[in-house]
């Protein structure tokens, strides 16, 4: 943190607007932002709030349809009113850009190690061979195990996390004063993240830059930033000091934002506080409080606009009711935590059961010959009636392939399943429609789970008729979407909707109705909140419980938002290469012993509370990606493994004691021992982490 | 405008367009014959009002027909994929790396030339050209969450391809169409002119060219008038196409 009153770099009254079909849209309204040497600013806020026009106006740059006014201050200049080649010195120099998607923006036919000289040449007039030094240097300085070998490698021989790190590498290699990332690590695994985020920490502490960290994650900036500002529509609704806000939010939007977030301690018998509304659009923003359609505290004077007030400590709020708020007058605490009803819990009998479940994909080289990747090995699973079965892992786990075989997507290589005791078909071609009506699913991407051509209500009908196996008239199929419709609290007249015309969280509940149209009793959820804002999120996560308790179905829930899924399942299974690793209720997993990569995973996890430090279990990157043929899939990356056992023999399947079993050579009483000591314990169980990537 | 004179030609045209006009050859246009006459003495102006028809006519049969086999045929390969789609667009990569009008030649040769020999020969040319196009863009398609949502309904494979599929790729279609148009009215037109078109007395734009050119020098007008028909069709085509797919928004490889 920084102790100096200096600011690097502030944004004074900085508008932004776009002209789109001839008009101007705004984007960032009248924001003040200032970043002193050595700190690092979290920029949050939903999509669409112009958290990265606001970044990318700040080191002003801004597309072609772009208007900027107000001003920036950096260097006792105002970098608006800079000519473009005195900004191009500045770019790259002074300050530099990690960028979302590391891959798109490294030049994918050069070195990594040239390109990053080059910017080493452009801007400090090295000579080829000092760049190059510094490129490997750089790259060792990012954590690359073999810096040389790195530099020689082409961009997409990179994993995403090295790719990430090679442009974090390019961007401060030139020693800038400020860094602007981008929502650098949206697109990683959650424990190459925990790496990322690390080293920004690390590299900002060596070289007292100031950093611009944009992001929708506030675990992250819990753990990361020093101090944050939160975005809403374009303006801003509140800044100041992490620590200070997190403690005490007087933002209503902030106040509840920090309430939503799923955390494993909320159980599963609970509903979570939720932002009704969604955020405008730039199109249609209330002349007043940009918030005020969404606060629960709305009152006539938020009508107008509040003004921004600075309070102790740097503080910046924009709210005409915070002095009630900070007096603890108006009291925002989300309402009380419901409990669900009582016919949610589960009961006896299992909804699905997997034997065995295997599927080998054949990867294709035009040179090489064909290499066989084992996606799922022999997965057994079992989802217990009117219950929830997370099943968690990083991409490529192979927890997707899982799920898409049991909703009959894929076909099973070999294995068996069943669905209430019958078994069940394999590929959704073989299944009778009363299987169908009974087995359905919620995809990942709302934007295409829809199709654009048809009407919600068209959508629907289709799936109600085709899932009926009675003859349905064409009114008692409206009745049926009306009911839908309400059923997942969406209003009547949606039905003649577009799904051009609805939200990301709108479609996700058009596509809840329609796995609901029948009468499911599983219902397969691929990530369906992980597209989703943070707002957002946890209502369709609560949605989702609602529906469990209504209709009685049980979930497989494919997340990797291990809090998520400790919000939303009872019984977890982790998986990693295709594998099992571990499986057992939420409270058995989330504790010791567990398996060491569930251990890493939960590790990784960034808390949303500034006060708690966990400490991370760093993994190898994965670099290549080949398969493990013998012994245990995670001994490359393991930090606990224990020797050639390892390498060579597969782990047993251990009973770690009340169906929590956990497939590794450390014995269970040993991994408690391990786990429980520090210093790489976990904090209890509070683990949460807000997550839409 | 071209639709109007290919539908309306033969009816507004001054002479048919085997009428020879006594004493009326080789003559320089003039308001009476505003291309002029040819060296039999038949109308120009007529002729190419009359060649309008084919012109038109053709290409958009065989157009039509290539379009609605080629999104038969690229739907269904690229919703089924595996070794149908293999089989099949290798099969069409074949045929499309022998080049059109070589193929066309071989093909009229050996079934004659007639009006049902062309139709055939472009179809049989485009119909892959547009699987292709229709195919790729099913590849984006196939696993988006409402195809695979439509497959979880249990419905069936020509449901889910011309009901789910097809309005997806409508844009990408409609412009492909409209691009096949302008190159079979080129292919048609090349192929008359070198005499397995349409067969003599019917006029066509291309053999006009081929007959006008031995006269270049005494009736220039003969052979520009069909040429720069020719042209300005397939200009006015062209930019039909692209107004098209600027409409649908629709950003294809140009074929």
């Amino acid at each position: 943190m920084s102790a100096s009153n200096e600011i690097l770099i502030a944004a004074e009254r900085l508008t932004i607007d776009y002209r789109a079909d001839g008009r101007w849209l705004n984007a960032v309204c009248e924001t003040d932002l200032q970043i002193a040497p050595g700190e690092i600013h979290g920029l949050v806020g939903e999509s669409g709030s112009g958290k990265s026009t606001l970044a990318l106006g700040m080191m002003r740059y801004l597309a072609a349809n772009a208007r900027a006014s107000g001003r920036v201050s950096f260097d006792g200049s105002d970098l608006l009113t800079k000519p473009d080649d005195a900004m191009q010195r500045i770019w790259g120099k002074q300050i530099a850009l990690v960028p979302q998607d590391a891959l798109a923006s490294l030049n994918p036919s050069q070195r990594i190690g040239d390109q990053i000289a080059e910017v080493a040449r452009l801007h400090d007039g090295l000579s080829a061979s000092e760049a190059n030094t510094l490129a490997v240097e750089m790259l060792r300085r990012v954590r690359f195990s073999e810096p040389e070998d790195a530099a020689r490698r082409y961009p997409h021989q990179l994993s995403g996390g090295m790719q990430q790190r090679a442009s974090i590498a390019m961007a401060l290699i030139a020693r800038p004063r400020l860094l602007i990332l981008d929502e650098p690590t949206t697109s990683l695994d959650v424990t190459t993240e925990a790496a990322i985020i690390d080293l920004i920490r690390d590299l900002i502490r060596d070289t007292q830059a100031a950093a611009l960290f944009v992001t929708h994650n506030l675990g992250i900036v819990a753990q990361l930033c020093d101090r944050m500002t939160v975005l809403y529509a374009g303006e801003i609704m509140a800044s100041g000091a992490v620590a200070d806000l997190f403690a005490r939010p007087l933002h209503p939007y902030t106040i509840q934002l920090l309430a939503s977030l799923p955390r494993p301690t909320h159980g599963t018998e609970t509903r979570l506080p939720t932002i009704e509304g969604v955020a405008p659009s730039p199109t249609n923003r209330p002349t007043g409080c940009v918030f005020a359609p969404r606060c629960p505290a709305a009152i006539a004077i938020c009508g107008t606009k509040p003004p921004v007030e600075a309070l102790d400590g740097g503080r910046l709020i924009k709210c005409h009711r915070w002095r009630e708020i900070a007096a603890g007058t108006l009291t925002l605490e989300a309402p009380p935590i419901q409990p669900i009803r009582a016919n949610d819990a589960p009961t006896a009998g299992y909804t699905l059961t997997t034997r065995d479940l295997r599927k080998t994909f054949a990867r294709r080289g035009m040179f090489q010959r064909r290499a066989r990747l084992v996606a799922v090995d022999d997965v057994s699973l079992q989802v217990r009636a009117r219950s929830t079965l997370g099943l968690v892992g990083e991409s490529g786990s192979g927890k997707t392939t899982a799920a898409r075989l049991i909703a009959g997507l894929e076909m099973a290589d070999a294995g068996t399943m069943e669905l209430l005791d019958v078994p069940l078909a394999n590929g959704a071609r073989a299944r009778p429609v009363e299987t169908l009506q009974r087995l359905q699913m919620i995809f990942q991407n709302p934007n295409d789970s829809l199709n654009p051509y048809r009407s919600v209500g068209a959508t629907l009908q289709r799936a109600i008729y085709r899932l009926s196996t009675a003859k349905l008239s064409s009114a008692e199929i409206n009745a049926r979407v009306m009911m839908l419709l309400e059923s997942v609290r969406l209003p009547a007249n949606y039905a003649d909707r577009y799904p051009s015309e609805l939200s990301g969280g709108e479609k996700q509940r058009v596509a809840i109705a329609r796995a609901f149209a029948a009468d499911p009793a599983l219902v397969v959820a691929d990530e369906p909140t992980s597209a989703l804002d943070a707002s957002v999120q946890s209502a369709v996560l609560n949605l989702l419980k609602d529906l469990r308790a209504e209709r009685g179905v049980s979930y497989l829930f494919i997340s990797h938002d291990l809090n998520a899924v400790a919000y939303l399942a009872d019984w977890i299974a982790v998986m990693y290469r295709g594998e099992i690793v571990e499986e057992g209720d939420v409270e058995q997993v989330y504790n010791p012993p567990s398996h060491p990569y569930t251990e890493a995973l939960l590790s990784a996890i960034p808390n949303p509370d500034p006060t708690i430090k966990t400490h991370r279990i760093l993994l190898n990157d994965d670099a290549n990606g080949a398969q493990v043929i013998t012994g245990c899939p995670f001994h490359p990356r393991c930090p606990r493994k224990i020797g050639a056992i390892c390498e060579h023999e597969a782990p047993p399947y251990r009973d770690a004691g009340a169906g929590h079993f956990i497939r590794c050579h450390i014995p269970v009483d040993e991994l408690t021992v391990l786990q429980t000591s520090a210093p790489t314990m976990r904090t209890g169980q509070a683990l949460p982490r807000p997550e839409t990537p | 405008m071209f639709v109007l004179i290919a539908i309306f030609g033969s009816t507004i045209a001054p002479y048919r367009y085997d009428a020879l006009i006594r004493g009326a050859a080789r003559l320089p246009p003039s308001v009476e014959y505003p291309f002029g006459t040819d060296r039999l003495g038949r109308d120009v102006y007529s002729r190419i009002l009359w060649g309008a028809r084919d012109i038109v006519g053709l290409p958009a049969l065989t157009t039509a027909l290539a379009v609605t086999f080629g999104a038969a045929i690229g739907l269904y390969i690229g919703y089924r994929g595996g070794w149908v789609d293999e089989v099949v667009s290798r099969i069409m990569d074949s045929l499309l790396a022998i080049p059109a009008l070589i193929l066309a030649l071989v093909m009229l040769g050996t079934l004659g030339a007639s009006q049902t020999g062309i139709v055939i020969v472009i179809v049989v040319l485009y119909t892959p050209i547009v699987a292709r196009v229709v195919r790729s863009a099913v590849l984006s398609l196939r696993s988006t969450g409402y195809i695979e949502a439509a497959k979880l309904r249990g419905e069936s494979t020509p449901y889910i391809l011309f009901r789910e599929l097809l309005p997806g790729v409508l844009p990408a279609l409609i412009v492909e169409g409209a691009l096949r148009f302008s190159y079979a009215i080129f292919l048609t037109a090349s192929l008359g002119f070198l005499g397995l078109g349409v067969q003599p007395p019917s006029p066509d734009w291309g053999r006009m060219v081929n007959e006008a050119r031995d006269s270049y020098a005494q009736t220039p007008w003969a052979l520009w008038a069909p040429a720069a028909s020719i042209a300005l069709l397939i200009i006015g085509v062209n930019l039909l196409s692209d107004g098209l797919r600027r409409t649908l928004r629709y950003e294809g490889t140009l074929g």
